[in-house]
């Protein structure tokens, strides 16, 4: 009998632990069918901050460490001076990385360090319980702010990818969004290219996953789909902002 | 091969580190640490190891986490306000059991404080500054030969206890120079062996094996209590097989001085000025300040009157003394602070005060 499909070996046989409707097992799905079906996953370390994802270690089946928050793209700068030719990622949710750990994006991809940054945005902290993000859009609601985000109190929310792409080192910025199965064919494809940004050794690849978290946002997990493609993408536009020639 | 070099302490305990093996350098710009930092930039490209200029401590402590994460020999430095920063580094390391060689070049404190040579990050170094539960290995050289030579001894204890250990130097040995005796290059571990030699590393599965994971955070409470548990078993050995101590003419001694680091080498040439005044005076010097060397106070003599904590600190080491001690002595502290190094005559000037007063 022939063999039509077969879950990817990149993901192990357990349920996560991420809540109904959350995207995060969509993301990393797609990283791991990309890992296992470019054969990369023998040669693969991932690096998993603080956040809801800290726990992707238990599924994805690539050797992978913890990393303290905000701290992943330091960890991964290291790990590559030790395995020069290893496949590296680091997997970031938005408080880690567009707010704790700027410090540490921003020079890994000043360096032009050859890993892959898989930044997951989903406007609110998950794990702490939904407060105010860097990426909390204005007038959402976070516990943090419970009448809504106030420009003239918090700022607007960051656009990471377009402040990574005015950086030299980050050769790859694109941002794509799991609200619908079109979007996570364009997200897939973004990985590719991005793994192979690295493979090539051309510079720093960088991948802004739109997502949701329906338990924080109070939303069922069918009108969080929504309210991303309503509200987040409009403020967060997909697309590729920048990429190699080679890997177009 | 042996080599005696005249050379400035960071430049010696870089160098040091480079022989043992070490391959992997991460750093960040700090007084009176830099010769270091410099030294591993200039010569690490050279003998095909990495050198990152972090952005910061955070960041460095961290990259020295991948490093050691990856499997690789890793050295760090800083000097006290940037080792408080690497605290939350720390912390993880002990957490995640990873091996990696600090090196701290003290200055005064606390905040910014001063950058001459201080002695009061001793308990920032023995009672830890991150949270949680844990013990980070220290030992305190009083030379910039004894430094070079810990080093070794702490790659290898790293290794052993899966612990990162830290060298709590001081400024004015990492700034001084000395004649040393460089160790004999040992090769460094290769990136093929590093599955074999550590296999919990993280080198990527190959397909061959269950995928490695690294981790610092127990969700199960028994997990963590577990882990707790096993980790304290590994000190509690520590603390039998590394207390490292000198005593110096402590035989006859009734007063008996305790120091470390380079305030030791003042102590002893105020103990020969008093036995020339006739005042038996003699030295315990702490060599392991964690695990602190309890075992040099039970080796002390029934002439012993008197125990003084000689620091450059407001008193930090003063309490291990007293813990130590065990109410069986007085325990007086001399001190000098604000970056001011004790001389050898403040301490004699100090001691006969005390005496007096007795």
């Amino acid at each position: 009998m022939e063999t039509l499909f077969e879950y990817t070996r990149g993901m192990l046989p357990v349920e996560t632990s991420y809540c109904p409707g959350c995207t995060h097992g969509i993301a990393h799905r797609i990283i791991m069918e990309v890992l296992d079906e470019s054969g990369k996953l023998g040669s693969t370390i991932g690096v998993a901050p603080v956040g809801c994802s800290i726990l992707a270690h238990q599924f994805m089946n690539v050797d992978m460490c913890e990393a303290a928050h905000g701290r992943a793209p330091a960890v991964a700068t290291g790990i590559r001076r030790v395995h020069p030719d290893a496949t590296i990622f680091t997997y970031q949710g938005d408080g880690d990385l567009a707010s704790i750990g700027t410090a540490e994006i921003i020079h890994a991809a000043h360096r032009g360090e050859k890993f892959c940054t898989f930044f997951i945005n989903n406007a609110i902290y998950g794990m702490t319980g939904g407060q105010m993000a860097p990426t909390t859009l204005i007038g959402q609601k976070s516990t943090t702010t419970s009448g809504g985000r106030q420009e003239a109190v918090s700022g607007k929310p960051i656009r990471m990818s377009e402040m990574i792409s005015t950086i030299d080192g980050a050769v790859y910025v694109e941002r794509v969004s799991l609200d619908s199965p079109a979007n996570i064919r364009k997200a897939k494809k973004a990985v590719e290219r991005a793994f192979r940004v690295q493979e090539m050794k051309l510079g720093f690849a960088f991948v802004e996953l739109l997502s949701t978290c329906p338990t924080n946002w109070g939303l069922n997990p069918v009108d969080s789909l929504k309210w991303l493609k309503d509200n987040m993408i409009p403020y967060y536009p997909l697309g590729m902002i920048k990429c190699p020639e080679e890997v177009k | 091969m042996t080599e005696k070099k005249l050379m400035k302490g960071n430049e010696a305990f870089a160098e040091a580190a480079l022989r043992n093996g070490c391959r992997f350098y991460f750093g960040y710009p700090i007084t009176p640490q830099n010769e270091l930092t410099e030294y591993m930039s200039r010569e690490l490209p050279l003998r095909g190891g990495a050198f990152v200029q972090a952005e910061s401590e955070l960041a460095a402590i961290n990259m020295a986490y991948g490093g050691a994460v990856a499997g690789g020999r890793v050295l760090i430095s800083s000097s006290s306000p940037g080792i408080a920063l690497m605290q939350e580094g720390i912390s993880f390391l002990c957490s995640t059991e990873l091996p990696v060689v600090l090196i701290n070049v003290s200055r005064g404190g606390p905040g910014i404080g001063t950058i001459q040579p201080g002695q009061a990050d001793y308990n920032q170094a023995t009672r830890g500054g991150g949270n949680g539960d844990y013990h980070v290995i220290v030992y305190a050289p009083s030379s910039i030969q004894e430094g070079v030579d810990l080093i070794g001894k702490a790659f290898e204890m790293a290794d052993r206890y899966r612990n990162p250990v830290m060298i709590l130097a001081d400024g004015m040995l990492g700034q001084m120079m000395e004649p040393v005796l460089l160790p004999e290059e040992k090769q460094p571990l290769k990136e093929a062996d590093i599955p074999s030699a550590k296999p919990w590393a993280l080198t990527g599965h190959k397909e061959q094996r269950p995928h490695n994971v690294i981790k610092s955070l127990f969700l199960v409470p028994e997990a963590l209590e577990e882990n707790l548990t096993r980790w304290y078993s590994k000190y509690q050995k520590a603390t039998e097989e590394l207390p490292e101590f000198e005593l110096y003419q402590t035989e006859d001694a009734e007063i008996i001085f305790v120091a470390y680091g380079s305030t030791a080498r003042i102590v002893k040439e105020s103990i020969q000025m008093l036995r020339e005044e006739g005042i038996k005076a003699g030295l315990v010097r702490p060599v392991s300040l964690w695990p602190f060397p309890e075992k040099a106070f039970e080796e002390l003599g029934p002439q012993v009157k008197s125990l003084i904590s000689v620091e450059l600190s407001m008193g930090q080491m003063i309490q291990d003394v007293q813990l130590a001690s065990a109410g069986r002595w007085p325990v007086s502290l001399i001190n000098k602070v604000g970056g001011i190094l004790l001389s050898p005559q403040d301490i004699v000037d100090e001691t006969k005060k005390m005496e007096v007063s007795r």
